[in-house]
């Protein structure tokens, strides 16, 4: 019996890869993509970033303004995730299952956390800056609508995973739903939501570039405004700068995670 | 008077099967009541019905010359206030110490305020320090939850229960997680503190001969039905059989 099941589950693992490669091929040949010009178009690609993207002594002079530009997209950052988190805790708490107050809340809750994480960042600064043209209000609200829907979802998950026995116990001293919020659901599930903030600034600030792109603000904008006029000595010395802030935020985040759990 | 009685009890999740059916039976003040059965039998559910941590389907329970079947929001909260509870997987906040989980047993005669912002007055910090003593656990007070060993996390469970002052404490299968020593630790402290303290005890149990031991009274359940209700010298290994049914109880024996 369980040696037909083994061989069944080694049938299955066999098909699924052969699946897999399948529409590896199948999409690769409905788009013309070629595997091997692709590889062979690597070297070049990477010798053309070699001669071109190098910080001269002359680029160097922009520093202090890429700097400046660099603070305002983190801090944004910062303060559209800070921001949409408060919100989330309070989706969150009406869409999960361990704390939802009634079922309309909760589908609201979800619905909204929903279709904000459904619609791709950079979808919500194109339609934002319609009406809110450009400033850095769009980008702020950009990244705050997309937050919102993620860490609702994330927020959820943390809540119901961490805390449903703790509520039931709660739930059965007569203790008031403000109670169980307060003093079991929050403190279980606060590091978990922790990681999930810092988790998504780190995503932001990445976020932010491309968002600056679009709506004419923070790092993004000087980026692009440099790239179209092919400055790329100065191009380069933004990337570096924008990787080597993304790392630090990193290592202070994975900092801040060790001391908190 | 009986504290508890209940007539005719019935409950079903789905409409379909029926998890319980037509229970019916009292619980004097002061009463030891282990409820026996093998999983799946209904005994949690039973359990829960009493303070309404499930909706009852059909029938009556009347605890404290009080109406449970048809509670609402305020009364219900007053019901679940005189009821401990106390789980087999001990269901603290683990991430806080163990001095916070037990006066979580207070929240029932908080007003929102008072307990969102963690206001209990000496006597009830005295009480929880008191019971933690009686429980052998006061050392660990400032300790966190999941710093603690199961028997210990069960004792704070206990306690928590127990700072409620309530009239019964449900017991939901106390030790089913724990090794034979702590098991033991657990039913000698249950047994020891409800009868000091004169609180009615209903506990859940697997283990036959724990339930004998301990009880004054047992309830047979099987398939969502009472098959047994009295002293636990009356249960005989006759009867332990029709609970558990008789080839899985040899299997356990063994």
């Amino acid at each position: 019996m369980s040696e037909k099941v083994m061989q069944k589950r080694k049938w299955q693992t066999t098909i699924a890869l052969v699946i897999i490669i399948a529409i590896t091929y199948l999409s690769a040949a409905i788009t013309n993509f070629n595997f091997i010009d692709g590889l062979a178009a690597f070297p070049t690609a990477i010798g053309w970033m070699f001669s071109h993207l190098l910080i001269t002594q002359e680029s160097l002079e922009k520093l202090p303004a890429i700097l400046g530009k660099l603070n305002e997209t983190i801090f944004m950052s910062i303060a559209a995730t800070t921001t949409a988190a408060v919100v989330s805790i309070f989706l969150s708490l009406m869409g999960s299952k361990t704390t939802s107050v009634n079922g309309f809340l909760s589908m609201f809750a979800r619905l909204i956390a929903s279709v904000s994480r459904n619609i791709p960042v950079v979808a919500w600064a194109l339609i934002l800056l319609l009406s809110f043209g450009q400033n850095s209000i769009t980008g702020y609200l950009a990244l705050f609508v997309g937050t919102v829907g993620f860490l609702t979802r994330a927020f959820m998950e943390s809540i119901d995973e961490a805390s449903h026995s703790a509520v039931e116990a709660l739930t059965a001293t007569g203790a008031t739903y403000f109670h169980i919020v307060n003093k079991a659901v929050l403190p279980q599930s606060l590091p978990q939501m922790i990681s999930w903030i810092l988790f998504m600034i780190e995503t932001n600030i990445r976020s932010a570039t491309l968002v600056g792109i679009l709506t004419g603000t923070g790092i993004g904008y000087t980026f692009d405004m440099y790239y179209k006029s092919m400055n790329y000595n100065v191009v380069a010395l933004i990337t570096f700068s924008i990787v080597i802030a993304v790392i630090i935020i990193e290592l202070i985040s994975n900092y801040i995670r060790k001391v908190m759990m | 008077m009986a504290l508890l009685q209940i007539a005719g009890l019935s409950k079903s999740y789905d409409n379909e099967t029926k998890v319980l059916k037509d229970i019916s039976f009292n619980v004097k003040a002061g009463e030891f009541v282990s409820i026996i059965g093998p999983s799946g039998a209904g005994k949690s559910t039973l359990l829960r019905c009493i303070n309404r941590m499930v909706s009852i389907s059909s029938g009556e329970v009347i605890f404290d010359n009080a109406q449970v079947t048809s509670m609402k929001k305020r009364a219900l909260r007053q019901l679940r206030t005189n009821i401990g509870m106390v789980f087999q997987h001990y269901n603290l906040v683990p991430r806080l110490t163990v001095i916070e989980n037990v006066l979580h047993g207070r929240f029932g005669y908080k007003s929102t305020l008072q307990g969102v912002l963690g206001r209990f007055t000496e006597a009830e910090k005295e009480q929880a320090f008191y019971l933690l003593r009686k429980l052998g656990i006061v050392e660990h007070a400032y300790k966190r939850c999941d710093q603690l060993s199961g028997g210990q996390q069960q004792r704070v469970g206990i306690a928590r229960a127990l700072i409620q002052d309530p009239k019964l404490v449900l017991c939901d299968e106390p030790i089913a997680s724990l090794d034979p020593n702590s098991s033991k630790i657990i039913m000698d402290h249950l047994k020891s503190i409800t009868s000091e303290l004169g609180i009615t005890c209903l506990v859940n149990l697997h283990q036959v001969e724990v339930a004998q031991q301990y009880s004054d009274r047992i309830i047979g359940l099987n398939h969502g039905e009472v098959v047994f209700d009295g002293l636990n010298y009356q249960l005989t290994e006759d009867k332990i059989n029709r609970i558990y049914g008789t080839q899985v109880r040899e299997l356990i024996t063994v």
